[in-house]
């Protein structure tokens, strides 16, 4: 490097700006090493040390190979789009779905093979279940979002992504997030909330992050070089939006020093409940529901090559589906200490619901208007179109079991978990997967290694949604009746203890859906790896064929 | 006209910040109206007698349920329904979980409800259930817990949960926090001299050795303790159900 070339670089407000702060917090996180309250509370803050310094040097790093300019916005007249993070977090994707799922195929043998707890506490499981769902949903799913929310905004915005560093600082702050929460749950540190388990340390760190990617976000959109902001942008902004109000609420808390992981949450009893199954059904409503129509409005039309189905529902489907999900918390709570008023008014919203899922639904399906024959073919696309079914029905099922005669023999039991699962598998993970075999082949520029392959990941993965959705279905409605069974005599039939004995043979059905579900996903990324690193076996043949053009 | 209601939209699709705006007005309303009312209107939480913050031991016990994640197996809330009541007791009060941060009401049961599992079973049982649980239940699913029999209790901060809940509203005095520690030993003792005065602080507060190891606090001795006095502290003897009919 020459002297003149160096005078002429400076380091952005963003560089040094970020490259202090990280400094900072890992002179904080040593200082709360040392006087942790405990080794595990010491073990993260030496975590967050480590991370800092490692983001610092980085930055530095960095600074040093870059050019001095920053990078164009356009080349050629035509969008520089900074595809990088977005790469990244479509890999790591796939990673913590596989790692995911293996947890959730664990528990799911824990319930049937009790054995497998082995008596220790890291893996028992009350403290993987939390591992399970977190990794699932918003390891996974975060993950999947992030990728398309980033992609998705710059092709429609014809526009680069805002920020330098902040999309990096996005896609890295929210997996260091996942890591604290993660190792967190293993070593017993949670808040007991339900898909909000992590401590006020970790909700903090993932407020600012989630900060970052709202301001990246909403600063791509202001660059848009197109009039309107597309139908798929409003979703992704109405889940990064309602997911940062029901983060910060429900997530109140008050440590017990800064050197204590544990925290009190401001709420207490029938209020602490209600706002929980507020923020509880909205991570479904607006995490994995609205963030994903953001996928379904981009991904089905692209795939399919055809226009959305209709502009006019879209925007009926939008400010119905955000207005109404928001009253459907109650509906968890019924036949609880939670005032009667507060659940009619949960189930009536719960079963209006069901119009404006089923209006995504159909404009999602409709897209695929004079392109049906592409199902034969392509089975990505099938892939997506069975996810949009699957939320169909999982929609359906959703207003049935909210209503209070129906959930008082639901509730409680493994037919929640069976509903659960038919939207996360079928429509959530369905989707994802969909976006993740358009997404590689578009970003790494090849064709994806195999078809076949998704094929077979498509049809193993769907026959194990049906074990394990059908699974659930028999054990939850089994143990339901058996628990308000009574004599002739007017006794309770069966001990809680037989009731459960009676759910064995289920969960090993339920378990082997869930291997399925795995296998599928492993072949995935068997698929990915061979994309991006394809066989030299792959690639002889077709250089031979060059010459007989 | 029609075309033209459908062109107002465009202000919302042209512009991003109202675009934020719209969907923030939009997703508040349903939030604010169901929270909201349930910190004022009275008729929330019932009017019940004997409710009292947990004692420094079964506060402790009570972060062990949390952190060991019971709650995802078993569900502190009986519901108004006939087999539920006639299976776990009176259907629970929101009276009874009101100094509770957070709630532990559960959505599942992998295992029974332990709203009122307090006074169900002996000291003995729960120690021989959480060391393993088939050998006193057969066909039971729940993982073991030996380790909280071999970790002592960690309960040199106590005092500063207690001064946080305090802070939070939770009717804990003075003298409550000031003797947490000394409190902590005395209920987790047989015959303890203090345990009087104890109870006179906290009615009901149980004392005694629960995990059966004399010499040492374990996780066990608080855990113990919690589920002892889970659902235990309302008489339901003399609780008026139509006087809280809501």
């Amino acid at each position: 490097m020459t002297p003149s070339h160096a005078a002429s670089k400076y380091m952005t407000l963003g560089e040094g700006g970020l490259a202090a702060a990280m400094t900072a917090l890992a002179f904080v996180s040593i200082v709360v090493a040392a006087k942790a309250y405990t080794p595990e509370y010491a073990f993260h803050a030496y975590l967050f040390a480590a991370a800092s310094v490692a983001s610092v040097f980085v930055i530095v790093n960095r600074y040093f190979e870059r050019s001095p300019e920053a990078p164009p916005l356009e080349i050629d007249g035509k969008p520089n789009y900074n595809m990088g993070p977005v790469k990244l977090a479509t890999l790591l994707s796939l990673f913590w779905g596989i790692a995911g799922m293996t947890a959730g195929l664990w528990i799911a043998l824990e319930l049937a093979y009790p054995a497998l707890n082995f008596g220790l506490a890291y893996i028992s499981f009350g403290r993987l279940r939390p591992l399970h769902t977190s990794a699932v949903i918003f390891a996974f799913g975060g993950n999947v979002l992030l990728a398309t929310s980033f992609y998705v905004v710059q092709r429609t915005c014809r526009a680069r992504l805002a920020g330098d560093l902040a999309p990096w600082f996005v896609i890295l702050g929210y997996n260091f997030f996942i890591v604290i929460a993660g190792t967190g749950y293993l070593l017993g540190i949670t808040q007991s909330k339900e898909y909000a388990e992590p401590e006020w340390y970790a909700d903090l760190w993932l407020t600012i992050v989630w900060v970052v990617y709202l301001l990246v976000y909403m600063g791509t959109l202001m660059r848009r070089k197109e009039p309107h902001i597309y139908v798929a942008n409003w979703f992704y902004l109405a889940f990064m939006v309602t997911i940062a109000v029901l983060h910060i609420t429900n997530n109140a808390a008050i440590p017990v020093s800064l050197f204590s992981s544990k925290s009190y949450i401001v709420w207490a009893g029938v209020q602490d409940a209600m706002v929980q199954w507020w923020y509880g059904h909205n991570a479904v409503g607006f995490f994995l529901t609205a963030g994903f129509l953001g996928i379904m409005y981009y991904f089905i039309p692209k795939r399919a090559e055809r226009p959305v189905y209709s502009y006019r529902l879209s925007i009926i489907h939008f400010w119905a589906l955000i207005f109404i999900y928001i009253w459907a918390g109650p509906h968890h709570l019924h036949y609880t200490a939670l005032p009667d008023w507060t659940q009619t008014l949960g189930m009536t919203f719960s079963i209006m619901l069901w119009m404006p899922s089923w209006g995504g639904m159909i404009n999602g399906l409709m897209t695929l208007s004079g392109a049906w024959d592409k199902l034969r073919t392509d089975p990505v696309l099938r892939m997506m179109v069975l996810s949009v079914a699957f939320y169909g029905m999982a929609t359906f099922e959703g207003p049935v079991m909210s209503i209070k005669e129906v959930n008082s023999l639901s509730h409680y039991t493994d037919w929640t978990i069976g509903h659960v699962h038919s939207g996360a598998l079928g429509w959530v993970a369905f989707i994802s997967f969909g976006a993740v075999y358009c997404l590689v082949p578009w970003l790494w520029n090849r064709p994806l290694y195999s078809l076949r392959l998704v094929s077979w990941h498509f049809w193993i993965a769907t026959i194990g949604i049906v074990v394990y959705v059908t699974s659930m279905w028999v054990s939850g409605i089994l143990q339901g009746l058996m628990w308000r069974s009574y004599t002739s005599l007017g006794f309770l039939e069966y001990s809680f203890i037989e009731t459960v004995q009676a759910m064995h043979p289920f969960y090993v059905i339920r378990a082997l859906g869930g291997a399925l579900f795995l296998a599928g996903a492993l072949i995935m990324a068997f698929n990915v790896w061979r994309t991006l690193y394809p066989p030299r076996e792959a690639l002889a043949p077709a250089a031979n064929l060059v010459p007989a053009e | 006209m029609s075309t033209t209601l459908w062109q107002k939209h465009w202000i919302l699709e042209r512009n991003s910040i109202l675009l934020l705006i719209g969907i923030l007005i939009v997703i508040a309303i349903g939030g604010l109206v169901e929270v909201i009312p349930l910190f004022y209107l009275k008729s929330t939480i019932e009017t019940a007698d004997g409710m009292r913050p947990y004692t420094p031991l079964e506060l402790a016990g009570r972060n062990i349920y949390v952190s060991e994640g019971c709650y995802l197996c078993h569900s502190q809330m009986i519901r108004a329904l006939r087999d539920e009541v006639e299976r776990y007791g009176h259907y629970s009060l929101a009276a009874e979980s009101e100094y509770d941060h957070p709630f532990q009401w559960g959505s599942k049961r992998n295992g029974p409800d332990l709203a009122r599992v307090g006074g169900k079973y002996s000291d003995d049982w729960h120690r021989d259930h959480l060391k393993d649980p088939r050998a006193v239940v057969p066909g039971s699913i729940m993982p073991a817990y030996p380790w909280l029999f071999t970790t002592d209790l960690d309960y040199e901060h106590i005092a500063r949960d207690m001064k946080v809940q305090a802070d939070l509203g939770v009717p804990y005095t003075d003298a409550m926090i000031d003797d947490a520690l000394a409190d902590v030993r005395t209920q987790a003792t047989d015959n303890a001299p203090d345990a009087d005065a104890l109870a006179k602080r906290y009615p009901k507060a149980q004392s005694r050795d629960f995990d059966g190891n004399p010499d040492r606090v374990t996780e066990a001795d608080a855990l113990i303790a919690y589920l002892q006095m889970l659902g235990t502290l309302v008489d339901f003897k003399l609780y008026n159900d139509k006087a809280n009919i809501r």
